[in-house]
């Protein structure tokens, strides 16, 4: 227990997990969901980090996945933003309870 | 506090110092490569991006809404015993492990590996999200483009 090792790295991202996770729970702006769901792909990517270090560190498989989730992420935040000032426009804000025109 | 700061702003600037952090465990974990691209796209890119709608969209000091402490128990539970469940699992499990050679994560390797089309090559990923890019480029602008005939009928809103 005296050096870090996997068990810490898989502590921290399951705690920055469910952080965001409750972040996303709690929060009723649009901004801060997205801020929260960086968070969560942040810990997965920590997670794939940490496996490709300690447990297959023969390969480079792990890395690639956090490259390609880094990059869809990136993609996944401009749309969202996108969609979010699009929004703002039409309804004069970004709540969650004023996107309800799909309902009924 | 990126989740329970009550201004917005303050949670776009604690958000990106966990940025920050992650990509300090990265470098610590000695994968440079990742932590660069982490420190470019996350902190570089997405903060801000987040801090650029934020000012579109938020009047200045305005503070967000509380929520009901329902809602707020609630999702703490939730976040805290799914934590207790995934740590009770995770150190009742042990790790098999591994005697294989390291295989060093420099950006020569990583570039070998990214573009091979051998087996256990990345090209046809790499391409997919070339594209996948390329249509969230054009999808944003799309998003966000003004219709044209709604902008000469009401050319400020």
């Amino acid at each position: 227990m005296s050096t870090p090792g996997l068990y810490h790295l898989l502590f921290v991202s399951t705690a920055l997990f469910f952080i965001g996770m409750y972040g996303f729970f709690t929060r009723r702006n649009l901004v801060t969901m997205l801020m929260s769901i960086e968070l969560l792909l942040n810990s997965v990517n920590i997670n794939f980090i940490a496996f490709n270090k300690y447990l297959w560190p023969n390969r480079l498989d792990g890395l690639f996945f956090t490259i390609f989730i880094i990059a869809i992420a990136a993609a996944e935040a401009a749309v969202a933003i996108a969609i979010i000032i699009n929004l703002y426009r039409t309804r004069q804000s970004i709540d969650v309870q004023a996107t309800e025109t799909l309902k009924h | 506090m990126a989740v329970s700061t009550r201004q917005i702003f303050r949670a776009a600037i604690y958000l990106l110092f966990s940025l920050i952090g992650v990509a300090g465990i990265y470098f610590w974990l000695q994968y440079d490569f990742i932590a660069a691209v982490q420190i470019v796209v996350y902190v570089g890119g997405i903060t801000v991006l987040i801090i650029f709608s934020i000012f579109l969209t938020q009047q200045v000091g305005e503070l967000l809404p509380i929520q009901k402490v329902t809602n707020k128990l609630l999702a703490a539970g939730a976040a805290f015993f799914s934590f207790a469940l995934i740590m009770v699992q995770l150190y009742k499990h042990s790790f098999a492990k591994t005697t294989a050679q390291p295989v060093s994560p420099a950006i020569d390797n990583i570039g070998s590996v990214l573009l091979s089309t051998e087996a256990g090559g990345y090209a046809l990923p790499f391409e997919l999200v070339s594209i996948l890019l390329l249509a969230a480029l054009v999808g944003c602008i799309v998003i966000a483009m003004r219709p044209a005939n709604l902008s000469t009928t009401q050319p400020d809103n």
